[in-house]
């Protein structure tokens, strides 16, 4: 049985030997050239004079192209217009005016230096304030509601408003956006690409070269991580190396230094959440009012569906009896910010579970106690603000669970002891849950394909639609096909995914890699199983119960007597009876439907669960803090393979813990990046890791739904258990006045950040009055 | 002609050019792409390489991670070069390696081959440094992971560390007696200048006087990768023995410009232990392998992490030119940002200061937002002498609050004399806004870093006044 075993990552020896194999490893063809991009210094006008002679006469340089050149489509905007590839109209500092191909990567980012560009300045709108105030948008707002919140505010026992701002988050996947284009013939062209969209790059790269999609194909082994920030992103070094692949027949790479990713690539959205609630004496919410405005940046990309996953996740795992949520796609001249595991989800949650603290707060609650009390449950408390129902909800079973195994009680006993006794240093605790849907919320990226081959000699070859970003997606299909033909992993090889064996495919995203393409992969092994089986019965006339696929061998039994093939015996023997060895598979989620009109349906097949509890100490002096303890426990359905999803939880933790503590974008008053480089933007280091670090899979859960093995998704939702650190941040600020004020806590709790509601904090009343 | 070994074959580079960096040199002319680049900035650790040095005291190697991505390739001479395309043994992985396969320590795998070459060196490490778990984390703090969070990579560590030796030892010996005729072997190569003492140092400097003499580079391969300048010509410190020196006889500590911060870290901190927090936080592993002391001072960052330790040391530099030597006050060798009292004629040949003595306070705060490899916010570094309750001497050294690296003297004058208690404190916090009007930018805004001066201060007299209570976060005493 494969199922179920923590079978090590399929590239595990490749990526600890070094010779996995990335883009920008592929071995240069002859005269190959490298390709940089000349961006914009300026946030908002037009570049009105371009003169790009130095830059021509630069060293090694062979081509140059501005948008003139492009001469076909020149918008790779993924759902809508708005980021055209080349432009001389400029919306955020690191648009791309031109781009230069030369005859090395460093000849070609110093050509591209060279450039003299006269710009016609306009004032940018770079904050998010500014946005709402002035009704900037990229998208229209939209709204979600149900039952009569304004009523039902005004008649509540407590009512309370608020606002939490939550940082956007740039992804630092390791290995940079990378494409390498090599012409073929025919005007074709085959695009290697880092990227967890083949089908979408090659859609736009063949839009850009004014050919039909045939003509493209986009192929992808693997990514040095990708959380999102190549589901999209990817395109731009895709079109860019193929409109000069084309051009100058040739081999050409487009690989973005670190400081050009940051910079020119889009981020996690940045949100300012004001809320008003009303609840009850014991804390149970009666009404919530949410406005969600996400900085979209300069142009809409996926913010439409991240606004709306938003919007999907302001509840978390709380019902609302009355409620509306306007959800704002917010323009600024900032780089057109993107999907970002969660993708709008964990900001939705950071505002829902700030909303809970609050009224714990309030009401001199255990904030846990506010929890548990506004859990929805499967009877009376079950519609969602979108109106789907809740059918199986296993969050009160997982929170009592993690309060007991972490010893929540006794340790928040502990705690209040330790904050007596230690004047500067505090410690806080906060048990989170997390229920995330699962499902594009578009409903067509819903689908998968596979295409699986077996060669004469046993050998197997899976291909699928979705792409290997790290996360164990190929692992988990070579055992799905493993399992179903009680094979040896060693037989199977997962191929790189490539647009001319499945077509159409939907983005390595929303979780949904191994939920699709599994499905799709076991679809069309079993398709060939039945054939085999079908050929068996026919060369020994038995009955299909005869047949046995065993672990690498095939017994039929024939009036008593057991006749035993190999694995490669039998494929021969079906090979040379003419057995087709070839098959596709396909499979859509079923079930799914939401219509954004009236904002009602059931767009998530399932909700992936979980809850953590985090101790945190912090400096009331300088406000560092330190992640003593976390535990968590997440629900993956039955697990194809616990390595690959503790490792998916223990990843998503710390990206998240990053996310709400240390990772800080900042802007100039210009418009430009100012933490545009590992040196000033600081995702977690080994230290950060938790000092107790627990994590367990909630055991004994299959998926109630029909999914691959009954398994859940596993991709996002881990990275929102942070939450529960930036709550104990705030519950170990809010020692400092005796839990009787509210710190007004921001996203991310850097140092700076927590030592400001600290000192806000002592400068305040006892009874809360500044 | 440089020579080195990479493996065990001799690599000699005779017509590359000066600032072509070990990365480069790997994935572009070897074709050995397993070591990756991640930042160009020896921010991430994803191109880590291990260097072995030849000690030919001990006659033994000490394996060194190193940034490739920083390191110009002439710095390779007379050293072997590891990468991870090495560490197999026929077609066996090394125990690091095995032990990454069997506790899950890749995902993605683009950062794995750092880590496996950060987690060989240490693999390399002495007994006490092996048997010691904290280790592990200040081995490793130098590679960024976006995937794992960590915890398989410290568990392949752990597994890893049961094993004691592996084929490097076995070939250690033929390794020593290949590098010592290489280090033998003539090191002139036209653009890459190695002089091996003070003479030919002056003589090549005189001869290029447009050159950069670098010594670890951390800081100055940032031009060359991240702004793309070229230099034809560099001439190097880190083969002239008499830079490398720390000498501490007498109650004198005197450390060679060459000494590296790694070094420093071993050695300085059984003297001088306030230091040692600190230095487990400057930089990374690999960054501290290659920065000398010499750099960090001479660089003149506003917030460079030694220079205001060694401001509240009272510290003197000494000015080397050609035949000619002097010592100067550090207070006096900062002038303005990026500007110093080093003539271009010469170059920091050492430092010394007094070693506290046992009455003698000295702290050392270091506050940035990351614990590990990250540039500080504010760097405080403090010497306190009471005689009779009251301040006799007090020296107050901050980084990140002014264009260099800078002692608040006003602050520093309104403590002399006065009883060492709260009221003091008070005041000495209050008089800062007449040393320092510190900047915003990046790492954090000029409100906070006052605040933290301030705050600093309050922290160091409360760990005076209640010695057993904890005042900080994360502590490294026990690293």
């Amino acid at each position: 049985m494969s199922m179920g075993d923590a079978q090590a990552h399929e590239s595990a020896i490749a990526h600890v030997d070094g010779s996995a194999c990335y883009v920008d490893d592929i071995a240069p063809r002859e005269a190959q050239l490298y390709v940089a991009m000349g961006c914009a210094s300026i946030a908002n006008g037009k570049a009105k004079k371009i003169s790009l002679d130095a830059v021509y006469k630069a060293d090694g340089v062979v081509d140059v192209i501005t948008e003139n050149d492009l001469l076909a489509a020149r918008d790779i905007g993924p759902a809508f217009p708005g980021d055209p590839l080349l432009s001389t109209s400029i919306s955020f500092m690191g648009q791309v005016i031109f781009a230069v191909a030369a005859t090395s990567h460093k000849l070609a980012q110093t050509a591209a230096k060279l450039a003299v560009i006269e710009y016609e300045e306009q004032t940018p709108l770079l904050s998010l304030d500014q946005a709402i105030d002035n009704e900037e948008y990229v998208r229209p707002p939209y709204r979600m509601q149900r039952g009569d919140a304004v009523n039902a505010l005004q008649a509540a026992q407590h009512r309370l408003q608020g606002s939490v701002r939550i940082g956007g988050q740039e992804h630092f996947y390791l290995e940079g956006q990378a494409a390498l284009a090599i012409p073929e013939e025919d005007d074709s062209v085959c695009v290697y690409s880092s990227n967890q969209n083949p089908t979408e790059a090659q859609h736009l790269v063949a839009a850009v070269l004014g050919v039909p999609m045939h003509k493209v194909t986009v192929e992808t082994r693997r990514m040095g991580g990708g959380f999102g920030g190549k589901e999209t992103q990817a395109t731009q070094c895709c079109a860019l190396a193929a409109v000069f692949a084309v051009r100058q027949q040739a081999a050409v790479s487009c690989r973005l230094s670190r400081r050009d990713d940051m910079i020119t690539t889009g981020k996690r959205h940045g949100f300012r959440c004001d809320y008003d609630v009303g609840f009850d004496n014991e804390g149970r919410i009666v009404a919530i009012e949410y406005r969600l405005a996400g900085q979209c940046g300069h142009s809409p990309d996926l913010s439409d569906a991240i606004v709306d996953r938003a919007m999907f996740h302001c509840d978390n795992a709380y019902y609302f009896p009355h409620v509306t949520i306007d959800g704002l796609r917010c323009k600024t001249n900032t780089v057109s910010n993107t999907a970002f595991r969660g993708f709008g989800g964990p900001q939705g949650m950071v505002a829902m579970e700030n909303v809970i603290d609050e009224i714990a707060f309030a009401l001199k609650l255990d904030p846990l106690v506010v929890r548990k009390r506004n859990f929805y449950n499967t009877s009376d408390r079950n519609i969602t603000p979108y109106h789907q129902t809740i059918e199986h909800f296993n969050i009160p079973d997982i929170v009592v669970s993690l309060e007991h195994s972490a010893d929540y009680s006794g340790r928040r006993k502990l705690i209040s002891e330790f904050n007596a006794s230690s004047p500067i240093l505090k410690k806080g605790i906060a048990l989170t849950p997390v229920k995330f849907g699962i499902s594009f919320t578009v409903k067509h990226l819903n689908q998968g394909g596979a295409l699986l081959h077996i060669y004469n000699d046993g050998s197997v070859q899976i291909n699928h639609g979705g792409t290997e970003m790290g996360q164990g997606l190929m692992t988990k299909i070579r055992q799905v096909v493993c399992n179903e033909l009680a094979i040896d992993s060693t037989l199977v090889k997962v191929t790189a995914t490539r647009t001319d064996k499945v077509p159409n495919t939907s983005p390595t995203a929303a979780s949904s890699g191994t939920d699709i393409n599994g499905m799709a992969a076991l679809a069309a092994a079993r398709k060939l199983k039945a054939r085999l089986l079908a050929f068996l019965v026919n060369e020994h006339g038995v009955e299909e119960r005869a047949v046995e696929f065993k672990h690498g061998s095939i017994s039929v039994n024939v009036k008593g007597l057991d006749t035993l093939y190999s694995w490669a015996e039998l494929i021969r023997a079906a090979y040379l009876a003419r057995i087709p060895l070839s098959a596709t598979g396909f499979y859509k989620t079923p079930d799914i439907h939401f219509d954004r009109d009236t904002a009602k349906g059931r767009p998530f097949y399932y909700y992936a669960n979980g809850a953590a509890v985090t101790e945190v100490l912090i400096d009331t002096l300088t406000g560092e803090t330190k992640v003593l303890r976390a535990d968590l426990l997440h629900d993956v359905g039955n697990s194809i393979n616990p390595a690959i999803d503790i490792g998916q939880i223990e990843g998503g933790y710390v990206q998240g813990l990053g996310w709400l503590t240390h990772e800080e974008l900042k802007w100039n008053e210009s418009g430009r990046l100012l933490t545009d480089s590992p040196a000033t933007y600081k995702i977690p280091a080994i230290s950060d890791m938790p000092g107790v670090f627990n994590v367990e899979l909630y055991p004994h859960a299959p998926n109630e739904e029909d999914t691959v093995f009954n398994s859940k998704a596993v991709g996002e939702p881990p990275l929102m258990l942070a939450i529960s650190a930036f709550a104990a941040i705030r519950d170990a600020i809010a020692s400092i006045k005796n839990y009787r004020v509210f710190p007004n806590l921001n996203a991310p709790a850097t140092p700076e950040e927590v030592l400001r509601v600290c000192t806000q904090l002592k400068e305040t009343d006892q009874d809360g009055a500044s | 002609m440089i020579q080195f070994l990479y493996g065990e074959q001799v690599i000699r580079l005779d017509d590359i050019a000066a600032d072509t960096t070990v990365l480069e040199w790997l994935r572009l002319h070897a074709r050995q792409t397993g070591t990756k680049e991640g930042c160009a900035s020896g921010d991430c650790g994803a191109c880590t390489v291990v260097v072995a040095n030849l000690n030919t005291q001990k006659n033994t190697l000490e394996y060194t991670p190193v940034n490739s991505c920083i390191a110009f390739v002439g710095s390779l001479h007379g050293k072997q070069l590891i990468s991870v395309e090495q560490l197999k043994y026929e077609q066996t992985l090394h125990p690091v390696q095995q032990a990454m396969v069997d506790c899950h320590g890749s995902q993605c795998g683009f950062c794995t081959p750092g880590f496996v070459m950060s987690m060989f060196a240490h693999f390399h490490a002495d007994e006490p440094t092996r048997a010691d778990p904290h280790q592990i984390d200040h081995a490793l703090a130098g590679n960024l992971c976006r995937c794992t969070g960590y915890k398989p990579i410290k568990q392949a560590m752990k597994k890893a560390l049961e094993f004691k030796s592996d084929q490097f030892d076995t070939t250690k010996a033929d390794t020593i007696e290949k590098l010592k005729a290489l280090q033998l072997s003539d090191a002139e190569h036209s653009r890459y200048l190695i002089p091996t003492s003070l003479v030919e140092l002056f003589k090549a400097k005189k001869q290029n006087p447009d050159a950069p003499v670098v010594a670890g580079a951390t800081d100055f391969a940032l031009e060359v990768t991240q702004q793309l300048k070229s230099f034809k010509t560099l001439i190097h410190l880190g083969s002239i023995d008499g830079l490398k020196q720390i000498d501490t006889t007498g109650n004198v500590i005197t450390l060679g410009s060459g000494v590296t911060m790694q070094q420093c870290l071993e050695l300085l901190s059984p003297l001088v232990p306030a230091i040692k927090p600190m230095l487990l936080r400057f930089g990374s592993m690999q960054v501290r392998n290659q920065a000398t002391v010499g750099g960090n001072i001479g660089n003149a960052s506003p917030i460079g992490d030694l220079p205001p330790v060694l401001l509240a040391l009272d510290a003197e530099v000494c000015l080397q030119s050609d035949g000619a030597a002097r010592w100067i006050p550090l207070c006096d060798f900062y002038i303005d940002y990026k500007k110093t009292l080093l003539e271009d004629s010469e170059i920091i040949s050492a430092v010394r200061f007094k070693q506290p003595e046992t009455t003698n306070r000295f702290a050392v705060y270091k506050i940035s937002k990351r614990l590990d490899d990250d540039i500080s916010a504010v760097c405080l570094a403090i010497s306190l002498d009471i005689k009779e309750d009251s301040v006799a001497m007090m020296r107050l050294a901050f980084g990140g609050m002014a264009a260099t690296p800078k002692r608040a003297l006003h602050a520093e004058q309104v403590a002399i004399g006065k009883t060492w208690n709260k009221a003091a404190v008070n005041d000495i916090q209050l008089a800062l806004t007449q040393d320092f009007t510190p900047l915003s930018d990046a790492r954090a805004s000029a409100e906070y870093r006052m605040s933290i001066a301030r705050n600093l201060i309050e922290r160091f007299y409360l760990e005076g006044t209640m010695p057993t209570q904890q005042t900080q976060v994360v502590t490294h005493v026990d690293g």
